[in-house]
């Protein structure tokens, strides 16, 4: 290494016997020393974010303790499946980044790119999936108290989301920017950029994934869905509309507002076909809710003084349902800013591991960028139970 | 930059070994235990366990919490320092929530959540 002839006359002045890595800070004796002092400081980071954490998860307590029904019955409207999903691409995530610390470690180069690339592979799939959430939940109106719109009458969106669309763009045109580096670079013969690039592109278009997976989920879906909104939106799934297609009375099915608003009898009817999933699903949740909302549960410490017509049925009020979207809008945002942060630092992790700067002394970036991205999934792993598998 | 310098002479030096590389089955071993417990915690949603449910859920979640704790971030064979560290974290957390959960039941009324109308029906798509 050129440095190691220059850097004696430099350093022993202030005492040492021995030539620096050059990875290592002249104020570090000995690169462990140097690891410690960097993962101390990550750890006491890591204390700060879980206090921040904290708020949000008393904010929940709270509400949750006075309003025991309202999270039982808006938690129906968050697709488990999609959450489920969620939480496995994070824990692979976790598994892949625990690698790539093993693999800077033992000084495995390209295993480490591949192992970074799969972490931010699926950090990629996790914001897919979550933006065809929430794209759904502001197309319905489940959204905080001041913009909180939800009627189960309200007219079903079609076709594509425009909220959608504006969160995939940035997502687009970082994809559409990288190929086009990675066809200058092929130009010009740039290893380095090329190298780069071709893992960049694979995570960029793993939003994309993530976009389908939550899409192909998301319309299988039997949560709250009336069957309108099935035979509206499930173009791309046509064994659901053949199922539906398949129902007795098909041009009922597909006249679904006035399903969903009176006809009980029409729908009890159709729900009791096997194959009609959509109505299916939102019988039972409706009975559920009923169940719910009415006179099935009484909550620890709840009062009931009045005869049952006082005991209020309707979660589906601002100050209630509102609030719940209000409390799982900031958690699962902040959460999301996060994975957005984690983004940023992999991709400049990516990078240096392509200019292979990490080594068995010097493995320390990896290792808190790990620690970091665990600990927003140990968040998602308290969120998940907490706000999907409420029952 | 592929050539260390250091590794032909510094390997044995103090402090210049200390990479400790958990063992791939390791890994592989604490993802499949996550994935089962996930599956668990999904599957016992649909048994109706009462007040015992918000218990359960959160048991389940501080075992995956711990294992992701003790072998991904590799709390298990670090300085106990750090450990100490982020152990006092949830002391304080507890501190926090148990006195603003009382605090919220006990002093203010205007806490109360109130019960409105629900939102009309949007005449627009």
């Amino acid at each position: 290494m050129a440095t190691t002839e220059a850097l004696p006359e430099t350093h022993d002045s202030h005492g040492h016997d021995h030539d620096h890595p050059p990875f290592l800070a002249h104020h570090f004796d000995t690169p462990e020393q140097q690891f410690d002092s960097g993962k101390l400081g990550m750890w006491l980071f890591l204390v700060t974010e879980i206090l921040f954490f904290s708020g949000l998860f008393c904010a929940y307590a709270i509400f949750r303790a006075q309003r025991p029904e309202v999270f039982i019955g808006c938690s129906e409207f968050l697709n488990t499946k999609l959450g489920a999903i969620n939480t496995g691409v994070l824990l692979f995530s976790s598994l892949t980044m625990a690698w790539a610390v093993r693999c800077a470690q033992t000084e495995e180069f390209k295993k480490l790119t591949g192992m970074l690339a799969a972490t931010l592979s699926c950090a990629m799939i996790f914001l897919g999936v979550k933006s065809i959430e929430y794209s759904h939940k502001w197309e319905l109106g489940l959204l905080p108290p001041a913009f909180y719109s939800y009627h189960p009458d309200n007219p079903h969106h079609e076709g594509v989301s425009m909220y959608l669309i504006y969160m995939a763009l940035p997502f687009a045109i970082g994809l559409l920017g990288l190929v086009i580096w990675f066809l200058k670079a092929k130009a010009s013969g740039d290893l380095f950029a090329i190298a780069v690039a071709k893992p960049m592109i694979v995570v960029f278009a793993c939003f994309f994934v993530g976009v389908g997976l939550g899409t192909i989920l998301e319309s299988g879906e039997t949560d709250h869905h009336s069957a309108d909104h099935h035979a509206a939106a499930d173009h791309d799934s046509s064994e659901t509309a053949a199922a539906i297609a398949a129902a007795p009375s098909d041009t009922a099915a597909a006249d679904g507002r006035a399903l969903s608003s009176s006809d009980d009898s029409i729908r009890d009817r159709l729900a009791r076909d096997e194959t009609n999933t959509g109505i299916r699903g939102e019988v039972r949740a409706r009975q559920r809710q009923g169940v719910v909302a009415g006179t099935g549960v009484v909550p620890r410490g709840a009062e009931i003084a009045g005869p049952i017509a006082s005991v209020p049925t309707n979660v589906n009020t601002r100050s209630q349902a509102g609030v719940f979207f209000g409390i799982y809008y900031v958690m699962t945002g902040i959460h999301a800013i996060h994975i957005l942060a984690g983004i940023g630092v992999l991709t400049w992790l990516l990078v240096r591991s392509v200019r292979q700067d990490f080594n068995r002394q010097y493995f320390g970036p990896v290792d808190y960028v790990g620690l970091y991205w665990h600990i927003v999934d140990l968040i998602w792993i308290y969120l998940f139970p907490l706000l999907y598998l409420i029952r | 930059m592929a050539s260390h310098a250091h590794s032909h002479d510094s390997t044995h030096r103090e402090g210049y070994d200390f990479a400790h590389p958990f063992p791939v089955w390791g890994l592989l071993l604490v993802f499949a235990a996550l994935t089962l417990l996930t599956i668990i915690t999904v599957a016992q949603a649909s048994f109706d366990l009462g007040n015992l449910d918000v218990a359960v859920t959160m048991v389940i979640a501080t075992i995956k919490a711990t294992l992701v704790m003790l072998f991904f971030m590799h709390l298990a064979f670090d300085k106990p320092f750090n450990l100490i560290i982020f152990l006092g974290s949830f002391v304080f957390v507890a501190l926090f929530i148990i006195f603003t959960l009382s605090d919220s039941r006990m002093t203010s009324s205007s806490f109360e959540p109130v019960d409105d109308e629900p939102p009309v029906v949007s005449t627009s798509g």
